[in-house]
């Protein structure tokens, strides 16, 4: 049904596909996907995702037709109550278009390069039902975020939102059995757990906004909510500033900001491809999209997009600091993903939504490359460790099979080499670039992209971001500009520990380069990376994606490039990676040498390496008083008080009592008993007597008849 | 004529003497010997007052108690030959077992 009078050409259609082609994938694997092969699996899952992406560039190409025009497919209806009336109605403009097309792009890639991650990946042994039940998660990912990014009301991107979230639980869980080092254990399940519960208080947030939107400008839908907006914030502006900042809290749990951010590194538990496309480049930025979608509403309160610029450019500082700090190749990664939406949420804050969804396209190549490439780095140096612990294996039964023997029981898991080994942990990495080149030059297209050197794609959103916040909010600039240079620190540092100097474990010496499946994808994001800036050039008659936004956001003045902003950036980074090159490039890092930072540092950088106890000190402030309160409910209210007290003694008590003793002893047994007792005793009795009369002898019976005889005629007689 | 009140009298006598019979006797043939007496003695009274209210009726049910007795007899005197057969006497008190 078409909505919108003005447009009827283009492919709008197509759109329920976005969510329905998915979901057909997803269904032939969950119920044919046990009599296919691997490769089917991912390819029909991957085909799904693709086909998604050939309808999103067709949506887009018709909202290009259309000169931008907003098109509102209605689907389905949905909820129809008084006066709230929610359709399943498809909004397809420019912003969400650019969405599309970022979220089933990168997810085809990632779906491909899964292909071979998950065959690779040692956890997986083999086990078919897994296989395909990661690539069903895959596939349900893609139409939860396509109802988010698609929805044309903040109940259907809440649906959208909540189904992205179910799929990082699932996906965060999917070696819910063991923990990141494929030891037994519940610490995957406990980090699924944990980013559930940190987002559910961010949806909170994002459902009061919703309640109160509802309450006050009596709608869901997003034209009709914003054209709501302007009345109400002159006369009551509170009720925006609330609103928004309720949603900031939604932002904050999903796209992790602070004080809801320590999710997201624990994240990393789910496979590396999840990392990829789900906690770095695609759901993660649904928070930035929220903002950017409600732009009217944060518009029209200074003061909630200050606070937004403030805690996203927070979070980018403290991040930054963290990544520093981390060993883990993944958690430098994550820290960096809370680190570079900081940057994107600061932006959408000062209102510079262009550029932050600029930065959310670039960063969605580039972090996506870095991760996908680390993925590819983690299973190197497994094949490595595996080949060469085979290898020594073979070695000791030269020797003797006796000193052996105690091993060979263990049978052929993954940590019957003694300790176990940590395929994602720099110190044991190092010299990777002669073993891996290709995944060494893809890393270092990531890494110059994310520091932000000229002319990769990162270098143009991040300097579009740093110059709008130079011209309206200075402290914003600073914490960035700051976070920028650590950024820029820790991927030299990164890039150092793990490709350059000497291979510092077994495993690394012997890592072996990933297979074309992996290694593809990968080159089509590092293109991505590259040229991604071309999108929004900050020249004269190049500013493309700003035009191209404007017909969802309004007008927006494209910004020229500032020399003065981008010459600093740019010069802070090659700063900050010439002082990395000076700790960990010139000096490699040897096995079991503690970091270099560590001594100069001191304190403070057991501060980056701990997180800054963030999770320590959530703990002792919510979780202790929150466990000791459950305890105390759970042990003296319910247990003690409600159960003992209330239901042992107070009702069951009394209900025994009155009972057993009053009813049982007393009435029943004492009363009604006795009562029908006697009358059996006196039934008894009386017979015993009556029994007497009946002696047999017949001529007593005589006797009485003729005494009845003559009682009756004495009676009849003297009457 | 004689008053009706000896044939009254007399039939009471009789009666009397046959209802201690009865009472007192062991032997089930004197006892039946002494029914026979009381239903005699019922007859006397029935045919006295017959004679006196000058009607048949009570003439008739003499009749019909005589035939009565005489079937009585027949089936108590079968009754104690059977007796006497399980029991090989037929003392009257031996046959006690018709109690609660």
């Amino acid at each position: 049904m078409h909505l919108s009078e003005t447009v009827n050409t283009g492919y709008y259609f197509l759109a329920p596909g976005l969510v329905l082609v998915p979901i057909v994938g997803l269904l032939i694997n969950a119920i044919f996907g046990k009599y296919f092969s691997e490769k089917v699996v991912g390819t029909v899952a991957s085909l799904a995702s693709g086909t998604a992406f050939v309808i999103s560039v067709l949506l887009a190409y018709s909202v290009s037709l259309n000169h931008g025009e907003v098109m509102r497919w209605q689907f389905l209806e949905w909820i129809h109550v008084g006066n709230l009336s929610l359709d399943w109605t498809f909004r397809i403009d420019s912003l969400s278009a650019t969405m599309m097309l970022v979220v089933s792009g990168v997810g085809t890639l990632i779906h491909i390069y899964a292909i071979g991650y998950m065959h690779e990946d040692v956890r997986f042994k083999h086990e078919e039902g897994r296989f395909n039940r990661f690539f069903l998660y895959l596939n349900l990912f893609i139409a939860a975020m396509m109802i988010l990014v698609s929805g044309d009301s903040y109940m259907m991107l809440f649906v959208g939102w909540e189904g992205v979230g179910l799929c990082s639980f699932l996906l965060i869980g999917f070696w819910y059995e063991m923990d990141t080092l494929a030891r037994p254990s519940w610490a995957n399940s406990n980090a699924a757990k944990k980013a559930f519960i940190t987002n559910r208080v961010g949806d909170f947030g994002f459902l009061m906004a919703g309640f109160l939107m509802f309450w006050h400008l009596g709608s869901f839908q997003f034209d009709e909510v914003f054209k709501a907006v302007p009345a109400v914030a002159e006369a009551q502006p509170w009720i925006i500033v609330a609103i928004t900042l309720f949603m900031l809290v939604g932002v904050a749990g999903k796209s992790a900001q602070i004080p809801l951010y320590i999710w997201l590194p624990d994240a990393m538990a789910g496979p590396t491809p999840v990392s990829a496309l789900i906690h770095a480049a695609t759901m993660v930025t649904a928070g930035v999209y929220l903002v950017t979608r409600s732009a009217p509403l944060y518009t029209l309160v200074p003061q909630a997009q200050y606070i937004v610029a403030m805690v996203g450019a927070g979070t980018a500082l403290f991040a930054a600091t963290i990544a520093v700090g981390q060993y883990d190749i993944k958690k430098v990664l994550a820290y960096s993903t809370i680190s570079q939406l900081g940057f994107m949420v600061a932006a959408v804050g000062m209102g510079a939504y262009v550029a932050g969804m600029f930065h959310l396209i670039t960063h969605a190549f580039f972090k996506a490359l870095l991760f996908l490439s680390a993925g590819s780095v983690i299973l190197g140096l497994e094949r490595g460790h595996h080949a060469h612990a085979h290898h020594a294996a073979h070695d000791d039964h030269g020797k003797g099979k006796k000193k052996d023997g105690k091993k060979e029981e263990h049978g052929h898991g993954h940590d019957d080499h003694g300790e176990v080994f940590d395929p994602g942990d720099m110190r044991n990495m190092g010299g990777l670039r002669k073993t891996m080149p290709v995944t060494f030059w893809l890393y270092m297209i990531g890494t110059l992209a994310l520091a932000g050197i000229f002319p990769f794609a990162g270098f143009w959103s991040k300097d579009e971001i740093l110059l709008d916040a130079s011209l309206h909010f200075k402290s914003v600039y600073g914490q960035l500009t700051i976070a920028a240079f650590f950024t820029a620190f820790y991927m030299g540092r990164q890039i150092w520990m793990v490709f350059f100097g000497e291979a510092r474990s077994d495993a690394a010496k012997h890592a072996e380069e990933s297979p074309k499946v992996m290694t593809v994808p990968l080159m089509v994001l590092a293109v991505l990376s590259v040229a991604g800036g071309a999108l929004n050039l900050p020249f004269e008659g190049f500013h493309n994606l700003t035009h191209w936004l404007s017909h969802t956001l309004g007008e927006v003045e494209g910004l020229p490039l500032n020399l003065g902003v981008a010459g600093i950036s740019t010069a802070l980074a090659l700063t900050a990676i010439f002082v990395s090159w000076l700790l960990y490039g010139r000096n490699p890092l040897k096995a079991g040498q503690p970091d270099p930072l560590k001594k100069p540092l001191g304190f403070i950088f057991t501060g980056m390496e701990n997180k800054w106890f963030v999770d320590e000190g959530y703990g002792v402030l919510i979780l202790t008083p929150f466990k000791k309160l459950s305890q105390f409910l759970a042990d003296v209210i319910d247990w003690r008080f409600w159960h003992d007290f209330v239901h042992e003694t107070v009702i069951a008590g009394t209900y025994n009592w009155l009972s057993e003793t009053i009813l049982s002893q007393y009435a029943d047994q004492k009363g009604i008993d006795t009562f029908f007792n006697s009358w059996g005793t006196f039934t008894q009795w009386l017979s015993g007597q009556v029994r007497k009369i009946q002696n047999g002898f017949v001529r007593s019976y005589a006797l009485s008849v003729l005494l009845g005889v003559v009682l009756i005629l004495g009676y009849l007689i003297l009457k | 004529m004689v008053p009706v009140d000896y044939y009254i009298a007399l039939s009471a006598i009789l009666f009397t003497i046959g209802a201690l019979g009865v009472l007192s006797r062991r032997n089930p043939l004197i006892i039946f010997m002494s029914i026979e007496l009381m239903l005699n003695a019922a007859n006397l009274a029935f045919v006295a007052f017959a004679s006196v209210y000058q009607t048949f009726s009570g003439q008739i049910f003499v009749f019909f108690v005589i035939a009565v007795a005489a079937a009585e007899v027949a089936v108590g005197l079968a009754l104690i030959v059977e007796i006497f057969k399980s029991k090989k006497n037929i003392n009257i008190d031996e046959m006690n077992s018709l109690k609660g």
